[in-house]
C-alpha cells in the first residue's frame, strides 16, 4: 500500500483497503491528519489532532469505518470551535453535535477537521469567509467556488477522501464543478438539518462531496433519514445504496435551452454537449424542455433567502454565545457586536432581507417572491412528467479568479443561475466532472460540472444515472489532487 | 430603489450599527440588487398560492413525554458574561 494509492483511493476503496487488512484504519488516519497538516489551500479552519479526530466515533461502525471525513465548518461539534467562518463566532465552542456528524461518527468516521466556507454560507467563491478564502487545487489564483468552498477543496485537493456540506442554492454543486469533484444536494428533508448553523432555514440542506458517484450515494445513506430533532426531517424511504447502472437506455433528460443562453463560457457550453452525446450514446434520449419561470429564479431566491437569514441571524446579539463588542447598553452592544462580527455580505443580505420582510414592502417582495417560488415548483413538475431528469451545466463558467466578481454582487449571484431553481424547487440535484475547458479569454483548462436533476425523494434513480454517465466519462482529477499539500 | 433615509431605517430594525461609509455602500448596492429583484413584477401570480416549504407535511407530533435538555451551566458556558445562573446584559438605559 503506497501513499499514492491511499491518496487518490476513494471512501469506498479505502474501506475496502481496510476491512481486506491492507492497511489499518489507524495508518489510514495517521496518512490523512499529516495531509491535512500541510494544507496549502487554506482548507481547513480547525484542524483535529488524532484525539479530537476519533473523539464519539464508533470503532465498530460498519463497512466504512476508519474512513476519515472533513466537515464544513456550518456543522456544530461538541466541545470543537465552530464559527460558520463569522468573526461574530469565533471562539465558539457549542455544547451539543449536530445529527449529520452525530451519524457519520456512529458510522465510524474520524472527523479530520472543520472546513473554510463562505461567511454563514453566505457566497459563491469563498472569498466572504471572515478567515481569507480556500483556494482552487487546480489553480491556487482562483476560487474553490462557495459556500462550501473548503471542503470541495480538500477533497480535489489530496487533503479528505470526502467532506459534509451545505447547499441553500449551489453550494454543493457549484464548488464541487469548479474543483472536479462530485456534490450532491438531496431532496430537502432527506437529512436532518439539526445542529446545521441556520442560513435560509426552507432551503438549507446538508450533502456529500467525493470523488465519485458511489461515494456520494454511500455517505448518503449514512446522513438521510428522519431526526427528531428537525420536525422537517423525513428521510428517503428504504435508504440508497451503491449505484450500478451501466446503460441510459429509456430514460429522458430534459435541456431547458432557454436557461442555458446568456453568460455561459463556450467551454463550458462544449463540454455540455459533448455529455449530452454521451448521454445518446448510453441510450438515453434528449428532449428540450420549457421551465417558464426559471430565469426569475435568481431574483425571488434573493428575495426569500435574505429574508430567512435576516430572522435566523437575528440570534447572534452578544447575549448568549459568540461576540460581544460593547457594554455601553442594551441597544448599543446588539447593533455594535453586529456590526463589528458580520462581513459585508452577511450584512448586504441581512438588510435585503429585512426590508423585504419590513412594512409596506412584504407583499411587494416576500409575498410575490413566495408566488413566484410556486411558479417555479410547477415548472418542474411539468417537466417531470416528460422526462425523467433536468439536465444543465453547473455553472455558467469555469472556476474564476480571486477577485474577480467581488466588486458586484448580481455578478456573483449569477454564478448560481442553475442551481437555484432547483434549490427552490427541493429536489435532488448532482453534479459530476464533465472535463475539463478553457474559460473564455484564455487560461489553464479547468473542471466543469454538469448537473443532473430528479423528482424529490429520486435519489436512487438519479445516482443510477451518475454513476453510468461518470463510468462513460471517465474523469481524471488527478491534476487537482497533487495541488493541496506541500 | 432604496434612498439612504430608508437604509438607515432598515439599519435599525436589523440591529446594524452602520458606519457612515457602509450606509453609502449599502445604499448603492441594495438599489442595485433591487432593480434586478423589481423584475418579479412581469410574473403573473395571479390565484398563486405562496410556497413556504416544499415538503409536504403536517402535525409532525412527538409523545408529550419530558427529556432532558443542556445543563443549566452548560447552556452558560459560552456566553460573554454569564452571572449568577444568568446571561447578563447592560442596562437598556445609558449610565448618565
Amino acid at each position: 500500500m503506497s501513499d499514492i494509492e491511499l491518496l487518490a483511493a476513494s471512501g469506498a476503496e479505502t474501506a475496502a483497503m481496510i476491512s481486506s487488512g491492507e492497511i489499518s484504519a489507524e495508518e489510514v488516519l495517521e496518512f490523512w491528519l499529516g495531509r491535512v497538516s500541510g494544507d496549502q489551500l487554506n482548507g481547513y479552519l480547525w484542524k483535529a489532532d488524532n484525539e479530537a479526530a476519533l473523539a464519539g466515533v464508533n470503532v465498530d461502525g460498519g463497512a466504512l469505518t476508519g474512513v476519515p471525513l472533513a466537515i464544513k465548518d456550518i456543522f456544530c461539534t461538541e466541545g470543537v470551535p465552530t464559527t460558520a467562518a463569522s468573526k461574530i463566532l469565533a471562539g465558539y465552542r457549542p455544547p451539543f453535535t449536530a445529527t449529520s456528524v452525530r451519524n457519520t461518527a456512529a458510522a465510524g468516521m474520524p472527523m479530520l477537521g472543520k472546513t473554510n466556507m463562505d461567511e454563514f454560507a453566505m457566497g459563491s467563491s469563498n472569498e466572504n469567509s471572515a478567515f481569507g478564502p480556500s483556494l482552487n487545487p487546480w489553480d491556487t489564483g482562483r476560487v474553490p467556488g462557495g459556500s462550501s468552498g473548503g471542503s470541495a477543496a480538500v477533497v480535489a485537493g489530496g487533503l479528505a477522501p470526502w467532506a459534509l456540506g451545505t447547499d441553500t442554492g449551489g453550494s454543493i454543486r457549484q464548488p464541487a464543478g469548479f474543483c472536479g469533484i462530485v456534490g450532491l444536494k438531496p431532496t430537502y428533508g432527506s437529512i436532518s438539518r439539526y445542529g446545521m448553523i441556520a442560513f435560509a432555514s426552507s432551503l438549507d440542506q446538508c450533502g456529500p462531496l467525493t470523488r465519485n458517484v458511489t461515494d456520494a450515494a454511500l455517505l448518503l445513506d449514512v446522513l438521510q433519514g428522519r431526526d427528531p430533532c428537525d420536525s422537517t426531517s423525513v428521510g428517503i424511504e428504504g435508504g440508497v445504496s451503491a449505484p450500478s447502472a451501466d446503460r441510459l437506455d429509456g430514460l429522458r433528460f430534459g435541456v431547458p435551452r432557454a436557461l442555458i443562453g446568456e453568460g455561459i463560457e463556450a467551454g463550458v457550453l462544449a463540454r455540455f454537449e459533448d455529455t449530452l452525446i454521451r448521454i445518446a450514446d448510453l441510450g438515453g434520449e434528449i428532449v428540450d424542455i420549457e421551465l417558464p419561470h426559471a430565469g426569475h429564479a435568481i431574483s425571488a431566491y434573493y428575495v426569500l433567502a435574505p429574508a430567512e437569514a435576516s430572522t435566523n441571524l437575528s440570534r447572534y446579539d452578544g447575549v448568549r454565545y459568540g461576540l460581544r463588542s460593547s457594554d455601553e447598553d442594551l441597544l448599543s452592544m446588539y447593533e455594535v457586536t453586529r456590526d463589528d462580527g458580520f462581513g459585508p455580505e452577511v450584512k448586504r443580505r441581512i438588510m435585503l432581507g429585512t426590508y423585504a420582510l419590513s412594512s409596506g414592502y412584504y407583499d411587494a417582495y416576500y409575498g410575490r417572491a413566495q408566488r413566484v417560488r410556486t411558479r417555479i415548483v410547477e415548472d418542474f413538475n411539468t417537466a417531470f412528467s416528460e422526462v425523467d431528469f433536468v439536465v444543465t451545466p453547473t455553472s455558467p463558467t469555469v472556476a474564476f479568479k480571486l477577485g474577480e466578481k467581488t466588486a458586484d454582487p448580481w455578478t456573483m449571484y449569477l454564478s448560481d443561475v442553475f442551481t437555484v431553481p432547483i434549490s427552490l424547487a427541493g429536489i435532488p440535484a448532482i453534479s459530476i466532472p464533465a472535463g475539463l475547458a478553457e474559460p473564455d479569454g484564455g487560461g489553464p483548462e479547468l473542471p466543469v460540472g454538469f448537473q443532473i436533476a430528479a423528482p424529490a425523494f429520486a435519489e436512487q434513480g438519479l445516482l443510477e444515472a451518475a454513476y453510468a454517465l461518470e463510468t462513460a466519462i471517465r474523469f481524471d482529477g488527478s491534476a487537482g489532487l497533487a495541488g493541496g499539500a506541500a | 430603489m432604496i434612498d439612504r433615509e430608508q437604509v438607515l431605517h432598515v439599519a435599525r430594525l436589523s440591529r446594524l450599527r452602520l458606519t457612515e461609509e457602509e450606509v453609502d455602500t449599502l445604499t448603492g448596492e441594495l438599489s442595485s440588487v433591487l432593480d434586478h429583484v423589481d423584475k418579479l413584477a412581469e410574473v403573473d401570480i395571479e390565484g398563486v398560492e405562496p410556497t413556504s416549504h416544499v415538503v409536504p407535511l403536517e402535525n409532525v407530533l412527538r409523545d408529550d413525554v419530558p427529556v432532558p435538555s443542556l445543563d443549566r451551566d452548560v447552556a452558560l458556558s459560552q456566553a460573554p458574561d454569564p452571572h449568577d445562573g444568568a446571561f447578563r446584559v447592560p442596562s437598556p438605559q445609558a449610565e448618565a
